[in-house]
C-alpha cells in the first residue's frame, strides 16, 4: 500500500458515505430510502399511467386478449415505453450507437487493409462444426426475440445482440469468412430510413413525430400495437448490423 | 439476516459496485483495466436505477395469460426502459474507447498511462 492507493481509498470511502447518506434519511411515504426499499410508490408515479395505458385516454381496465384499441397496444409495458411513448429517445439512442460504430471505423481505418494485426487462428473442429448447427438457430432465436418484443420479455436490442453473437461466432470459426460490408451498410441504411419515415408519416397523418397512426388492435395478439412491432423490427436490424460492424472493425484492427 | 440483506443488497451493493469501479479507475495504470473499472461503474449505476423502481412481490410489467390485467402489482417500468438505453450507450462508449486504445498502443507501444508521453505535461 503506497500513499497513492491510501489516498484513493480514502476518497472513494468518503464519496461512498456521501452517496449512502442520501438513502439513510428517515423516509416519508413514497420517498426513496433504505428503510423504504421495495415499497416504490408506483400509483403516484408516471409509471401508473403507462401501465393503465391512459396518458391521453380515460382510465379503463386493460385485460389480456380482450381490451381493444387502447392508446398503446403492446402487452409488454417496457416496450410500449421504449417504442411508443418515448420513441424519440430510442431514435437518439440508435443514433448514438450509429455514431459509435461510424467513429470506430473512422478511428481504425487502415490504408494497408491487407495487413491484419490480429490474426484469427483457424477454429477447432468443435467450433467449426458446432457453428454450422448453431448459426441458423441463433439467427432464429434473435429474430423471435425481436418480433415478439411487444408480447414477451426481450426486444430489439436483445435480439440484435443475439444475431451479432451468431455472426461473431462465424467470424471466429474460420479465417476465410468475410462479411460483405456493402450489404451490411445497405441493411443499416434501409432500417434507419424506414424508422425516420415511419416517424415522418406520423407527423403527416396525426400531427406529431412518431405518433401511432395504425390501429392498436387487441392486447397480446401478434398483430397488435400499431407501429410498435414495425419500429422494433427496424431497430433490431439496425442494432444487429451496428454491433456486427463494431465486432468486425475491432477484429480487423 | 435475510431482512438485513433484503434492505441493503440492492442499494448498498450497487453503490459498492460504483465505488469499486471508481477505485479501479483511480489506481490502475493499464488502460484496459481503467476501462474495466468504467464498465463496473456503469453496471452499478444501472443496478441502482432499476432497484429504485422495485416493488416487493411485484411482477414484471408484462400482461400475460396469468397476470392478465392492469390491477396487479407491477414494478416500475420506466427505469427499466431508461436502463435499456443506458446499457446500449455503455456498449457504444466501450467500443469507441477500445478503438482509441488500439491506436494508442500502435503509436506508443505501451498501455501504461505513466509511460505514454502524450499524457504528460
Amino acid at each position: 500500500m503506497n500513499f497513492r492507493k491510501i489516498l484513493a481509498l480514502m476518497t472513494v470511502i468518503l464519496l461512498g458515505i456521501f452517496i449512502l447518506q442520501a438513502f439513510l434519511i428517515s423516509p416519508e411515504k413514497g420517498e426513496i430510502a433504505l428503510n423504504n426499499f421495495g415499497k416504490a410508490d408506483i400509483e403516484n408515479r408516471t409509471a401508473q399511467l403507462y401501465i393503465d395505458k391512459s396518458v391521453n385516454s380515460p382510465n379503463e381496465e386493460v385485460i389480456y386478449k380482450e381490451s381493444k384499441d387502447k392508446e398503446s397496444g403492446s402487452a409488454n409495458i417496457v416496450t410500449s415505453i421504449v417504442a411508443n411513448y418515448r420513441a424519440l429517445d430510442t431514435l437518439g439512442e440508435v443514433t448514438v450507437l450509429f455514431l459509435a460504430a461510424t467513429g470506430l471505423s473512422a478511428i481504425l481505418y487502415n490504408k494497408k487493409h491487407a495487413k491484419n494485426n490480429f490474426v484469427v487462428k483457424e477454429g477447432s473442429f468443435i467450433l467449426k462444426n458446432g457453428i454450422k448447427i448453431l448459426f441458423p438457430l441463433l439467427i432464429l432465436a434473435g429474430s423471435y426475440i425481436i418480433i415478439y418484443g411487444h408480447l414477451s420479455p426481450g426486444g430489439s436490442f436483445q435480439g440484435g445482440a443475439v444475431i451479432a453473437t451468431a455472426l461473431l461466432l462465424k467470424l471466429l470459426s474460420s479465417k476465410e469468412y468475410e462479411l460483405d460490408e456493402n450489404k451490411l451498410k445497405a441493411i443499416e441504411v434501409t432500417a434507419g430510413v424506414s424508422f425516420v419515415s415511419i416517424g415522418l408519416y406520423g407527423l403527416y397523418a396525426e400531427g406529431s413525430f412518431l405518433t401511432n397512426f395504425l390501429e392498436t388492435g387487441t392486447i397480446a395478439n401478434l398483430f397488435s400495437g400499431g407501429i410498435v412491432p414495425i419500429l422494433y423490427i427496424t431497430i433490431g436490424l439496425k442494432v444487429a448490423v451496428e454491433l456486427t460492424n463494431i465486432i468486425n472493425d475491432l477484429m480487423k484492427a | 439476516m435475510i431482512d438485513f440483506l433484503e434492505k441493503w443488497s440492492f442499494f448498498g451493493g450497487s453503490i459498492l459496485l460504483i465505488l469499486i469501479g471508481l477505485y479501479g479507475v483511480i489506481t490502475r495504470k493499464n488502460l484496459i483495466k481503467i476501462f474495466i473499472g468504467l464498465s463496473l461503474m456503469d453496471t452499478g449505476i444501472n443496478v441502482l436505477l432499476v432497484s429504485l423502481g422495485y416493488v416487493k412481490g411485484g411482477f414484471a410489467p408484462i400482461i400475460t395469460s396469468t397476470i392478465n390485467n392492469n390491477s396487479y402489482n407491477f414494478v416500475d417500468p420506466i427505469p427499466q426502459a431508461l436502463v435499456l438505453t443506458s446499457i446500449v450507450i455503455g456498449v457504444a462508449v466501450l467500443a469507441l474507447g477500445l478503438g482509441v486504445i488500439i491506436k494508442i498502443y500502435e503509436k506508443y507501444n505501451t498501455l501504461d498511462i505513466s509511460k505514454i508521453r502524450g499524457l504528460k505535461w
